[in-house]
């Protein structure tokens, strides 16, 4: 019964563990850490018997029983009665294999979708790049701005013999990817302002400012904020003018994305040593030059861990504008759905979605974990 | 000590005579004052830019501002609602108070579910059986990496998708899973319940200050009298002594399938359902990150010294443990709790009608844009202030008490 109840909070440290596995062979592995004790050959044995169970029934579903093709009618309407018998017993992943092109690339003309195609590349090669640290420099900014000008010639083309195409007709995964990425790139400078200015003593109006900004756009969810780009903003121009809808939902984004990175960027702020600080000021430098060349790059640098979470956090609200009716990925998805055939096979599209959604995620989170695990092993030693 | 040996600085500045501001770009005062006047100003004008154009929009559209619409009778239908309501009679400023009671009952479910599951996960990802560890960690990553309103939307059409009333799951005759959502037998309410409900709130009270007196009599003494027996009667027995004194009334009322749906009982239905559902599972995977992160924080020697001093490994946890991680858990919970709550408002996607859906209806109805969007921002708000508040309170009554 000791046993039981030291499991909550004893901990064995990676290493030590590694060594028991290295010394003492597959065994003494099992017995100590599957069958430890009473307790432990219980919870085994049932989540054993759980996981096999459930392991086995998704096997025959997604895998033994899938319907992975189902002919067409002579219309070229999908015939799928063999997914309908199948309801139940079997996934019919057909319904990916007929619409992944309408969910990945939305209504854009079909002979142009390698365009958003390269678009998506170009995004995850911008991630890549940006992640490796031999490129943390100033030239990183060119970089951004370079592939974030393609991804728009690419998007909208008009000039070198590009069809032109507008964003009536965007949709799927670059769109998530746009308002996610150019969300980042644009809320950064407005956060690191916004940071500054909250943490500035001699502003105190300035800093009023700032305070409120973050602290309303935190309090809200984002829906409100949303709402306020889709029904609110209208009204805030002038008569006739008139600025398309997915450019409201990215300023709504850039203003909700830079609350929640100004938070994170004085967090950068607050622990950096503040004799760095006192120093620039006794070489006498300016405002500017201090912040600029002493205290961002170190600030910058504490905080990359917890921007990437926050970064992932924004890719996966993206998924939002659903509900104002802009077309990105998961509203791509239901709109595969509305298809008469396809009505009834919504788990799998969202599974579909669900594993896109995860392969980002996922990368990018590992990566963070990596990085963190990095910077504090620079730092301990 | 600190406070003896001030900051040299200080002195300087309280000593330095106060030497008039010079009108001039090179006086940091001066310089600091024309800034804030830009800044503000710029701010100002651009406020005062669509607040014009907001007004003329408005007068062109013959959109009246203010509250008034409230007034009026609303006409939305609203399926679940804690206070009576009928959508030919009430009006809007009723709808709206229906939706922000049904926030907040999401929100407290929610929280103390998600608080619960993420606890156990939590520990359970500490646990020492390689299994149970590995399978909360899988529930966690994956979890995480899918969007909530994802996830909400896969739970609402598989509960949408579950076999109809004459084929329901259910629970020994007493609780039914079907299609038309979740029937629970529903008690008949009495005022022996209420009577029992406040004794057992005063039972708490009771509970509360008994244990602190107990915490008082062992520092002074060492020996701490029990606790349990007295929560026991104080939180059990009491309130079903008055419950019994008061006539004992149980006469629940169970869903009965007739024709083709159940009469009786309370529903869930299946836009709560699934709502509720989403929130707990994916707030769940991140309160188990706090609480594993909480407990690993505290150094391996806390147990180490504990155990040596001869004290009992629940005792370690209780006194030693958790007092410690509860420190560093509290500050990143209060934000999940907030993020619970904000998230309660994708409700709108899947047909629940919490505050965000019924303001949403209301200002398409009447054109109230700003308005509709005003009521959403000041109840989210309100909400957020109060809970960052207790939390705050909370947190500083735990607080480490230095020197």
């Amino acid at each position: 019964m000791s046993q039981a109840s030291t499991t909550a909070g004893h901990v064995p440290t990676p290493a030590r563990d590694q060594l028991k596995v290295a010394a003492l062979g597959p065994w003494a592995w099992l017995r100590t850490n599957l069958f430890g004790s009473t307790w432990s050959t219980a919870v085994t044995l049932a989540l054993g018997y759980v996981i096999v169970r459930v392991v086995f029934g998704l096997f025959e579903w997604g895998i033994v029983h899938a319907v992975w093709h189902v002919p067409y009618g002579p219309t070229g309407i999908p015939d799928t009665t063999v997914c309908q018998k199948a309801a139940g017993i079997g996934a019919c992943w057909a319904v990916l294999a007929d619409k992944y092109r309408l969910i990945l690339f939305g209504r854009y003309p079909y002979d142009e979708q390698w365009r958003q195609a390269i678009v998506v590349l170009l995004f995850i090669g911008l991630y890549i790049v940006s992640g490796m640290r031999r490129f943390w420099r100033k030239e990183l900014v060119l970089i951004w701005i370079a592939t974030l000008t393609a991804v728009g010639i690419l998007m909208w083309g008009g000039v070198f013999g590009l069809q032109l195409v507008t964003e009536d007709y965007w949709g799927g995964l670059p769109i998530t990817l746009i308002l996610a990425t150019f969300g980042a790139a644009f809320s950064f400078p407005l956060a690191v302002l916004i940071a500054l200015g909250r943490r500035s003593t001699k502003l105190p109006a300035v800093k009023m400012l700032c305070v409120l900004y973050v602290e309303i756009i935190r309090g809200v969810p984002l829906i409100a904020v949303l709402f306020m780009a889709s029904v609110m903003f209208p009204l805030f121009l002038p008569a006739g003018v008139n600025i398309d809808k997915l450019l409201r939902a990215q300023v709504a984004f850039i203003l909700f994305a830079g609350a929640y990175l100004a938070e994170v960027v004085r967090a950068g702020l607050q622990a950096l040593p503040k004799g760095q600080a006192e120093a620039a000021d006794a070489l006498g430098l300016s405002y500017w030059k201090k912040t600029g060349f002493i205290i961002l790059p170190q600030a910058l640098r504490l905080v990359i861990p917890p921007l990437v979470n926050t970064f992932i956090g924004f890719f996966k609200d993206t998924s939002l504008v659903l509900i104002i009716g802009l077309f990105d990925l998961l509203t791509m998805g239901k709109v595969a759905l509305s298809d008469p055939p396809w009505q009834s096979f919504s788990t799998e599209v969202y599974i579909g979605l669900a594993a896109i959604y995860i392969a980002f995620c996922f990368a990018m989170s590992k990566y963070s974990r990596s990085l963190e695990r990095d910077l504090n092993r620079s730092r301990t030693r | 000590m600190s406070q003896a040996t001030a900051d040299p600085r200080l002195i300087a500045a309280r000593v330095a005579p106060r030497r008039r501001m010079r009108l001039s770009w090179t006086d940091p005062v001066f310089r600091s004052i024309v800034w804030q006047i830009v800044i503000v100003g710029i701010v100002a004008v651009i406020a005062w830019y669509f607040i014009h154009n907001t007004n003329q929009n408005l007068a062109a559209r013959h959109i009246a501002t203010g509250f008034g619409f409230l007034d009026r009778v609303a006409g939305i239908p609203i399926g679940e609602h804690l206070l009576p309501y009928d959508p030919a009679v009430n009006t809007y400023g009723r709808a709206l108070l229906i939706g922000v009671l049904n926030t907040l009952q999401v929100a407290v479910i929610g929280v103390v579910l998600a608080t619960i599951l993420g606890t156990l996960i939590g520990i359970g990802r500490l646990s020492k059986n390689w299994l149970l560890a590995r399978l909360t960690g899988f529930y966690v990553e994956t979890l995480r990496d899918i969007p909530l309103l994802l996830q909400l939307l896969f739970w609402y059409t598989i509960l949408q998708g579950l076999p109809g009333p004459k084929q329901a799951f259910h629970l020994g005759h007493i609780a039914f899973l079907s299609n038309r959502g979740l029937k629970l037998p529903e008690i008949d309410w009495q005022p022996a319940h209420t009577a029992a409900v406040l004794v057992f709130i005063a039972g708490v009270v009771g509970t509360i200050q008994w244990n602190r007196r107990a915490r008082r009599q062992q520092d002074a003494t060492g020996v701490r009298p029990a606790v349990w027996p007295v929560a026991l009667a104080l939180l059990i027995g009491l309130p079903v002594a008055v419950w019994a004194t008061l006539g004992a009334p149980f006469n629940p009322e169970l869903p009965v399938l007739r024709g083709f749906n159940f009469q009786g009982g309370g529903t869930v239905s299946p836009e709560y359902f699934a709502l509720l559902l989403g929130l707990v599972t994916y707030t769940a995977s991140y309160i188990a990150e706090i609480v594993r992160s909480g407990i690993q924080a505290i150094p391996q020697g806390q147990w180490e010294a504990a155990g040596a001093l001869g004290l009992r490994p629940g005792h370690v946890l209780r006194q030693i443990i958790l007092p410690q991680s509860l420190r560093v858990i509290i500050p990143p919970m209060t934000s999940q709790y907030l993020n619970l709550t904000k998230n309660s408002s994708l409700a709108v996607a899947i047909g629940f009608q919490d505050v965000v859906s019924i303001a949403n209806t209301t200002l398409n109805q009447t054109g109230q844009a700003i308005e509709g969007i005003a009521i959403i921002m000041a109840v989210y708000l309100t909400i957020s202030l109060s809970i960052s508040l207790f939390m705050n309170w909370y947190n500083a009554h735990i607080a480490l008490v230095e020197r």
